[in-house]
């Protein structure tokens, strides 16, 4: 009897195992942003077609996309990449090419490709999802502010940790910033050999005082727990802190670094169809507008006017003479070697 | 403890026997041998499939690397015909990778020959990604000077440098990896030469792991011999109640462990809390996310692995020795360390040797709660499987650790005996 | 209470080597002990707070627990660490068994070879296995089957199915086999009828070891495993590095609980077998 009964659990167990297994796996940052995208895309989806979605959580970049890539063993089929990886991923054959020309038109009526922004097709591979921005922000019962990127760096004047995330990325350019480099020339002065040092003993100068985190999901954590007093942070986790959470943060404008993000397939995608047809139905007017719900602008034109008025303020959009545009661009040529150099200083005592 | 083989007593049998039983008997012999051996065979044969060929293809795979000569075949071949590397290539190799290059573009490999290639000689990937881009629109047929193209697109292509890069990359075999493992470079010229001063970190990192390995092996010592010792005093009733002390966390989860001393160590953890409430301290230390909470963690995590060898070989010690000892007058101190401890030094070698090689192969408690001075030699291996996507190097640093535990575990072999690992 | 006679250094001895053993004890148990009150908190953090230090029923609940039972991620967890722990288990104990009954024979050629082959994935460190595995799973394309989980887990598991099998055979009388073929019975039946009954303990606490492996591995996970093959481990390993909820530390408390139930029942068997006087600790 009793080995009856074992026999039964494992072979209810085997079943259930390949039962769950969703028909899609969609990836994305999760925490406030990953609820926003399943209340508006993946929820709405499911619903409409019945297709069984496994909504992941990742911690961006490209590597984990290139592990399975390389591998032959893609488990992913939607990816939410961010634009300054994006340019990379797809030229090193990490993405399949998205048909642009299906994109469905707008509520308004425009044609889909004329109702993007350009920078959010702009890329073969990929279709922009939100435009959203790294800051940085603080308690507000903090007793001397940070204003600017450069008090971030000085730990005199602000004693305490700072929390980045661990990468190369936003946190060299913001050395830059720091150290006095006009932001029209941040992405020159990191192209030379010089400025990569410049940038890095910049960083030295707070090396100690650094918390390195891996998740935008832990950036407000650290903020609330009192792990760090200024964070590195996506502005909607910010956000969504204040607004859901009730926390006393603020975010400052000052050096932000935006950047889209978009949805893309990774190359060898064993429900590439079934991809494309989530990835045009959840950059619809409607859904996109959604993402408001973590302050984050839309790529559409049209879904502009479905932006609640006290939104538009938040909205990376409204700050852009501030800070600087990420560049794909530079981090596709320069990424891996920064990022070694990057590891190799964070190692170093 | 050596290893008993019980083959000895074969002989005495022989004696009595006269060689007709002989041959029966070694025929007898060699039956059970085979049977013996069948019994392993199938376990054997399926470690071997399944684990130690992907170890070996692990080693095959840290020098052995064809991506570049697979995806540029021809600049590869022609590269080899390059005699002289002060002087430029000729204009055919010019042209050869020029339409290799657009090639790759079309079909999005470009990157991935660029990164290749600045594996092998860093700062030439971005001026493979920006010519590839530039070349994509260039109708080349109709060009007449490849090298002029080429030069134009980035003036890096007028210096032999970056050719050397290139052809060092078609390698298949190289053992640059290995030298990258051990803080050294392969120059493209063929010269092995110390990275520069920023870039050696695996050393240092191989040196601290060594440290860590040592203070933690250090501490369950430390903590562990007493308890041992005390377990082994008092009656077996008694000392198996506390020994699930030991038990349990040793049968919990590394995983809930870990989180237990998240909990306990963070910013406003069980230990802060404690602290500021009590008003000891004003702001909250720093215990984790750093070397400190490493060893903490470990040292938890790995002390019932001293404690149980020990305490399994202090058992059979005869306490009378201990007690004629203080008896002649021995003060307990100076009888204990002359007399007991070298009768369970079988136990701490056990205990010792496992902790140590257990801890230079740590991973998940460093990641967690490491920081960045906490990371481990396992942890490099780890970033470079999962961040940088450079394997090679991944494999190259396994091998180098695993070389070295292979050789901590004949250690244990010839002293402990690995077929005396007790649980 | 300590003789009077004794002198200074000796109670010394005597308190001081008792305090120490305490204090090491609790050292052992307190950071299991942290996480289950902790566990019941009802703000989503990782301490402890005035409501709970004053025992106020209100900062206490069981949401998390609710959760976990609730969650679609953390359910999908439980059952893959189960079926995976099952049926590496199966595949472990059976191979181990069969090699260890082989091992303890007197006449087995290369014995500590053998043997040193046996149990090395216990010491090869499980970075090394989860690469070296990933490379060649892929290649031979069997990475991200249920199949490569359970062999993987299973490797991880043999050691202890062969060690305490052997162990449990150290003290077993080899002619008795011999006694048993000459009889007649023939190698199946003298196995069942004769070895088996006599290393049962062994093959189960190897089988209740190697469970306990498969159900707390992370390493190998991580590196081969699909999202839709996260097992409780994964899940609590992704938890404390994206996102911290008390809902780690309920299913931290209930592996703990887990844990107890796997301990007490290979005390349970240890104690039988030792009263037979042939199982070693």
């Amino acid at each position: 009897m009793k080995k009856l009964k074992l026999s039964l659990l494992v072979a209810s167990s085997l079943l259930s195992a390949n039962l769950v297994a969703g028909e899609l796996t969609v990836v994305s940052f999760g925490g406030a942003y990953g609820a926003a995208q399943k209340k508006h895309m993946i929820d709405p989806y499911i619903k409409e077609t019945g297709t069984k979605i496994l909504f992941e959580d990742y911690s961006g970049g490209v590597a984990e996309l290139k592990a399975q890539v390389e591998s032959k063993n893609v488990k992913w089929d939607v990816i939410d990449i961010e634009y300054i990886d994006v340019e990379r991923a797809c030229s090193e054959g990490m993405l399949e090419v998205f048909p642009h020309d299906k994109l469905p038109k707008g509520d308004d009526g425009k044609a889909g490709k004329d109702d993007f922004i350009p920078a959010a097709i702009g890329n073969e591979c990929a279709v922009g999802n939100i435009v959203w921005s790294i800051i940085f922000a603080h308690k507000n019962d903090l007793k001397t502010k940070p204003k600017t990127v450069a008090d971030v760096f000085d730990t005199k004047k602000i004693p305490g940790k700072r929390a980045f995330r661990k990468r190369p990325q936003v946190n060299l350019e913001w050395a830059l910033m720091a150290d006095g480099v006009a932001l029209k020339d941040i992405y020159k002065v990191l192209g030379t050999e010089k400025g990569v040092k410049q940038a890095f003993a910049k960083l030295d100068t707070i090396k100690k005082d650094i918390v390195w985190f891996d998740s935008w999901s832990q950036a407000p954590q650290l903020l609330n727990d009192g792990g760090a007093v200024i964070v590195q942070s996506a502005n909607g986790r910010i956000y969504s802190a204040i607004k859901k959470d009730k926390s006393d943060f603020n975010i400052v404008w000052d050096g932000q670094v935006y950047d889209l993000d978009g949805w893309a397939i990774p190359k060898g995608s064993k429900n590439k169809e079934e991809a494309i047809k989530f990835i045009l139905a959840a950059t619809k007017t409607k859904p996109l507008a959604g993402m408001q719900d973590v302050a984050y602008g839309p790529t559409r034109k049209s879904s502009e006017s479905l932006i609640a008025e006290e939104v538009k303020p938040q909205l990376p959009s409204a700050h852009l003479d501030k800070g600087i545009k990420a560049s794909a661009e530079f981090w596709a040529d320069n990424g891996s070697q920064l990022g070694e150099k990057f590891t190799a200083w964070l190692i170093k005592k | 403890m050596p290893n008993t083989d019980t083959t000895t007593n074969d002989t005495s049998d022989h004696l009595a026997l006269n060689s007709e039983h002989t041959q029966k008997y070694n025929q007898a012999i060699r039956r059970e041998k085979t049977k013996a051996l069948v019994l392993v065979l199938p376990l054997l044969f399926f470690l071997i499939v399944f684990f130690i060929t992907p170890i070996g293809y692990m080693l095959y795979r840290s020098f052995y690397n064809p991506t570049v000569a697979n995806l540029a075949p021809k600049t590869a071949e022609i590269l080899t015909q390059w005699q002289d590397i002060s002087k430029l290539p000729n204009e055919e190799t010019y042209k050869t990778l020029a339409y290799e290059i657009q090639q790759l573009q079309k079909s999005r490999l470009s990157g991935k020959f660029a990164e290749e290639v600045n594996r092998r000689l860093p700062r030439t990937g971005s001026v493979i990604k920006r010519t590839a881009r530039k070349i994509k629109e260039i109708e080349l047929d109709n060009v007449k000077n490849y090298q002029e193209l080429l030069t134009s697109l980035h003036e890096k292509w007028g210096k032999p440098e970056i050719w050397t890069g290139i052809r060092s990359a078609s390698d298949k075999f190289t053992i640059n990896y290995y030298a990258n493992a051990l803080d050294y470079k392969l120059e493209p010229s063929g010269e092995i030469v110390k990275q520069s001063e920023d870039m050696q970190v695996y050393l240092p990192i191989l040196q601290r792991t060594f440290t860590i390995a040592l203070i933690i092996t250090l501490l369950t010592f430390l903590l562990g011999y007493p308890v041992a010792y005390y377990l082994s005093l008092i009656p077996l009733k008694k000392a198996s109640i506390l020994l699930i002390f030991v038990l349990l966390p040793f049968w919990t989860s590394l995983l809930v462990r870990t989180t237990a001393w998240i909990a306990i160590l963070q910013s406003n953890g069980v230990i802060n809390q404690s602290l500021l409430s009590l008003h000891i301290i004003d702001k909250p230390l720093d215990i984790i996310y750093n070397q400190f909470s490493t060893i903490l963690a470990m040292t938890h995590i790995l002390l019932p692995f001293m404690i149980l060898p020990l305490y399994s070989v202090m058992k059979g010690i005869d306490s009378s020795y201990v007690r004629a000892a203080q008896s002649l007058g021995a003060n307990p101190f100076k009888a204990f360390i002359q007399v007991y401890f070298p009768l369970s030094l079988p136990g701490l070698s056990a205990g010792a040797l496992l902790v140590f090689i257990i801890s230079i192969g740590y991973y998940i408690t460093p990641a967690l709660i490491g920081g960045v001075d906490g990371q481990l030699i396992s942890n490099l291996v780890a970033h470079h499987m999962r961040s940088t996507n450079n394997w090679e190097l991944a494999a190259a640093l396994g091998s180098v650790l695993l070389v070295l535990i292979i050789a901590l575990y004949w250690i244990y072999d010839r002293l402990v005996g690995a077929s005396n690992i007790k649980l | 209470m300590l003789p009077v006679y004794y002198s200074p250094i000796r109670k010394l001895w005597h308190y001081g080597l008792r305090i120490i053993v305490g204090l090491v004890l609790l050292f052992l148990i307190f950071p299991i002990l942290v996480t289950i009150p902790l566990s019941f908190n009802v703000e989503p953090f990782f301490t402890f707070t005035e409501g709970m230090l004053k025992l106020d029923p209100v900062a206490y609940s069981t949401k998390w627990y609710v959760e976990f039972f609730t969650d679609h991620k953390w359910n999908l967890a439980l059952k893959n660490s189960f079926y995976f722990a099952f049926m590496s288990t199966i595949l472990a104990t059976v191979l181990g068994t069969v090699a260890a009954v082989g091992l303890a024979s007197d006449r087995m050629p290369f014995k500590s070879l053998i043997t040193a082959i046996l149990i090395s994935p216990m010491i090869v460190p499980l970075v090394i296995i989860a690469a070296g595995m990933y490379f060649f799973y892929s290649a031979i394309n069997i990475a991200g089957s249920d199949m490569a989980i359970i062999f993987a887990h299973a490797i991880l598991g043999i050691p202890f199915v062969v060690i305490t099998v052997t162990a449990t055979l150290a003290g077993f009388d080899q002619s008795l086999l011999r006694a048993s073929s000459s009889l007649g019975a023939n190698p199946i039946s003298t196995f069942f009828n004769v070895t088996f009954p006599l290393i049962r303990p062994g093959v189960i606490s190897g089988a209740l070891f190697a469970f306990v492996t498969s159900f707390d591995e992370v390493v190998l996970i991580i590196f081969l495993a699909d999202p839709d093959q996260r097992t409780i481990p994964r899940q609590m390993f992704s938890g404390l590095r994206e996102q911290i909820n008390p809902t780690i530390l309920a299913a931290a408390s209930l592996l703990i609980l887990i844990s107890i139930i796997l301990l007490f029942t290979i005390e349970i068997l240890r104690r039988r077998s030792e009263s037979k006087g042939m199982f070693q600790k």
